[in-house]
């Protein structure tokens, strides 16, 4: 047994000691815990599931309005808005209706071509005048809607929060600490004794491991007790998705941190890394949005990976051995920042 | 550790140059630390102090010149140095959010040898404080902890950078008590202070350090001795104060230095020179404004060999 004095091994200890700084800090607890479930209660609400909505409809005020008015609301499913003549480009312009129909003979409908939601709002109202017309369909098909739990888009979307969340807390926490300590001459101090420095700068990413099983358990633990989001896959699988993410950013944010001499040096750094991933690693929307010719980059970043496997296990229930790649692509971010940190690393 | 013969110096260097784009900071310097003493580097900021302490710990690298601490190098032994060494930096800030037994643990968790933790928290009476957060503690306190720190190894060497400045007088003589305890159990200590009262409690020999190189060393007696006058008259005039030359001539006196208005006499004859400057001074229809004597110290010797002061207050 060494004799170290009453203290355990430097990780123990280098770690405990991270620990103790991040919970005894009020704001850098609330970023970590509070914040995502802030965001994920607000996406969940201004997404939740809300049944098939009215198709709002745009009706131009003048000779025929009524008429036509009347035959949408009989047809069931239309919300009509008045528009004035002159008003019609500024109501598709900011968005107050998607369609607006010029009543007439035949009526004009005015649209946005590039808008998904403008397009569908004009068949649904082509169809439905059609029909008042006369026209007759060749068939009717059987239509069964699906709003099973797994599908939803907030099922989506809180893997993409929790990936968010590794990704910025691993940066944060591990960065800002050690360029603080930079800046106080802490880690001048810390290398002017025996300590090894590869202990110092695990001690930084296993302090994260900690914070990251309750970030996890909160955000997770949240959208299925409010939104009812499952984990198909199990949570030990999540688990060491979680596990390998925190590591992953633990390195980056190692590496991010290295160098800089200052707090605002360290943050204009991070947000250089993150600003991409927010956009490209699919946590607000699907990466498959951006052109081919991107893919092979985007499916290299470590927050696409960490966000292809949680999304995997969570609503699809795949197995691990199933994320094998992406799993190799996370650790070899995670083990590769760390060793190009512990060269790079700037001591005083 | 007794592998290493203990008549060897515990810390020796030669022609130690340090240079910075702008600066000279360290100009050839040689020094010698023997075992058990209380080595004190005083000078006044910009002297090199610093430097050359960090270079002594293995913390800044040296342009030129030979460093051997505990006959030992740092370029093939470090590992074994950062065993055997106590350190404490001048600037270093402990983490605010960590209590005293918390900051104590982790530093004597990087030794495998050394004195308990509650052993280290009775040696710099904070032991009532163990339960604080740093960033709670008085300027004294964290010096202390600081200290502790570094005695955290049971190190044989002890470095330390001003480790009294901004410190109150009570604060100053409980941390000098701290270093007492170390050296009574056979610890050496290297410190630099811009203090000399600090230099005349502590150290058993004192280089004096200005413009990167050593312009004096010896003990505190030999150096107040080598300006050959034991005491100094300090005399304020309205008007005018005698020529220097008429000053020079009065009994006694080998040193004549102008300071803010005041007139400083270094002299081996104190009952001589003050009656014969007071008659100068009556003859000369001066009145004085302020006449006071003390026995001469590190500073008057440091006035001596450089025509500054060692503090610009």
């Amino acid at each position: 047994m060494t004799d170290r004095g009453g203290a355990s091994h430097p990780l123990v200890e280098l770690t405990l000691a991270r620990f103790r700084e991040f919970l005894r800090e009020p704001e850098a607890v609330f970023w970590v815990f509070a914040f995502p479930v802030i965001m994920t209660c607000a996406l969940g609400i201004a997404f939740r599931s809300r049944g098939a909505e009215p198709v709002i409809v745009g009706v131009v005020q003048r000779d025929g309005a009524a008429a036509l008015t009347a035959t949408l609301e009989a047809a069931g499913g239309f919300s009509v808005r008045p528009i004035a003549p002159a008003e019609i480009e500024r109501a598709l312009r900011d968005g107050r209706a998607p369609v607006v129909v010029v009543p007439g003979a035949p009526p004009v409908y005015r649209f946005d071509e590039a808008r998904a939601e403008s397009q569908v709002a004009r068949l649904a109202v082509d169809r439905a005048l059609q029909r008042a017309a006369g026209r007759q369909d060749a068939f009717v098909a059987e239509e069964r809607p699906i709003d099973t739990i797994g599908s939803r888009y907030i099922d989506w979307l809180v893997p993409g929060l929790l990936g968010m969340n590794i990704m910025g807390t691993g940066l944060w926490g591990v960065g800002f600490s050690i360029v603080q300590a930079r800046t106080k001459k802490l880690l001048k101090r810390l290398v002017a004794t025996p300590m090894s420095r590869a202990a110092y700068l695990a001690s930084h990413v296993l302090s994260r491991l900690l914070f990251l099983a309750m970030e996890t358990v909160v955000i997770v633990g949240f959208a299925w007790a409010v939104f009812g989001v499952g984990v198909r896959g199990g949570v030990a699988a999540l688990a060491v998705l979680a596990l390998a993410g925190a590591l992953t950013f633990g390195g980056l944010g190692l590496l991010v941190a290295s160098r800089a001499r200052t707090i605002e040096a360290v943050s204009g750094l991070m947000n250089l890394v993150m600003m991409p991933m927010w956009v490209l690693s699919g946590v607000f929307f699907a990466s498959s949005n951006f052109p081919d010719v991107m893919q092979p980059f985007i499916q290299a970043l470590p927050l696409t990976a960490l966000n292809d496997a949680l999304r995997g296990v969570m609503n699809e229930g795949l197995s691990l051995a199933a994320l094998r790649g992406e799993l190799a692509i996370l650790l070899a971010w995670g083990l590769g920042t760390f060793a190009l940190a512990l060269r790079l690393f700037r001591w005083q | 550790m007794n592998h290493v013969p203990t008549d060897s110096p515990a810390l020796a260097c030669r022609g130690l140059v340090k240079r910075y784009p702008d600066v000279v900071a360290v100009a050839g310097l040689d020094l010698e630390v023997r075992r058990g003493e209380c080595f004190g580097l005083l000078g006044p900021n910009g002297a090199g102090k610093t430097t050359t302490i960090e270079i002594l710990e293995g913390l800044l690298d040296q342009d030129e010149g030979d460093v051997e601490v505990l006959g030992r190098r740092w370029r093939t032994d470090r590992d074994e140095l950062r065993r055997r060494l106590g350190v404490q930096l001048q600037e270093t800030q402990l983490a605010d959010k960590l209590t005293v037994e918390e900051t104590l643990r982790l530093f004597r968790s990087f030794f495998t040898d050394g004195p308990t933790v509650t052993e280290l928290l009775d040696l710099v009476e904070l032991g009532a404080k163990r339960a604080s957060w740093v960033g709670k503690l008085s300027g004294g306190q964290k010096q202390r902890l600081a200290v502790a720190c570094a005695l955290a190894g049971r190190p044989e060497l002890l470095f330390l950078d001003e480790p009294t400045t901004g410190l109150d007088p009570q604060s100053r003589r409980q941390l000098w008590d701290v270093l007492g305890r170390f050296r009574a159990a056979g610890g050496t200590i290297l410190l630099t202070t811009h203090y000399m009262d600090e230099a005349h409690a502590l150290c058993d020999r004192v280089g004096i350090m200005d413009g990167g190189t050593l312009i004096a060393l010896g003990t505190p007696r030999e150096l107040v001795a080598s300006i050959g006058a034991a005491h100094v008259v300090e005399f304020a005039v309205e008007g005018a104060p005698p020529a220097d030359e008429v000053l020079h001539s009065l009994p006694g006196v080998r040193d004549v230095r102008h300071r803010d208005g005041h007139v400083a006499l270094a002299t081996s004859e104190l009952h001589a020179t003050v009656p014969a400057l007071l008659d100068r001074l009556r003859q000369d229809g001066a009145a004085l404004s302020l006449l006071g004597t003390h026995s001469a110290t590190l500073e008057d010797v440091f006035v001596s060999l450089t025509g500054r002061h060692l503090r610009d207050d």
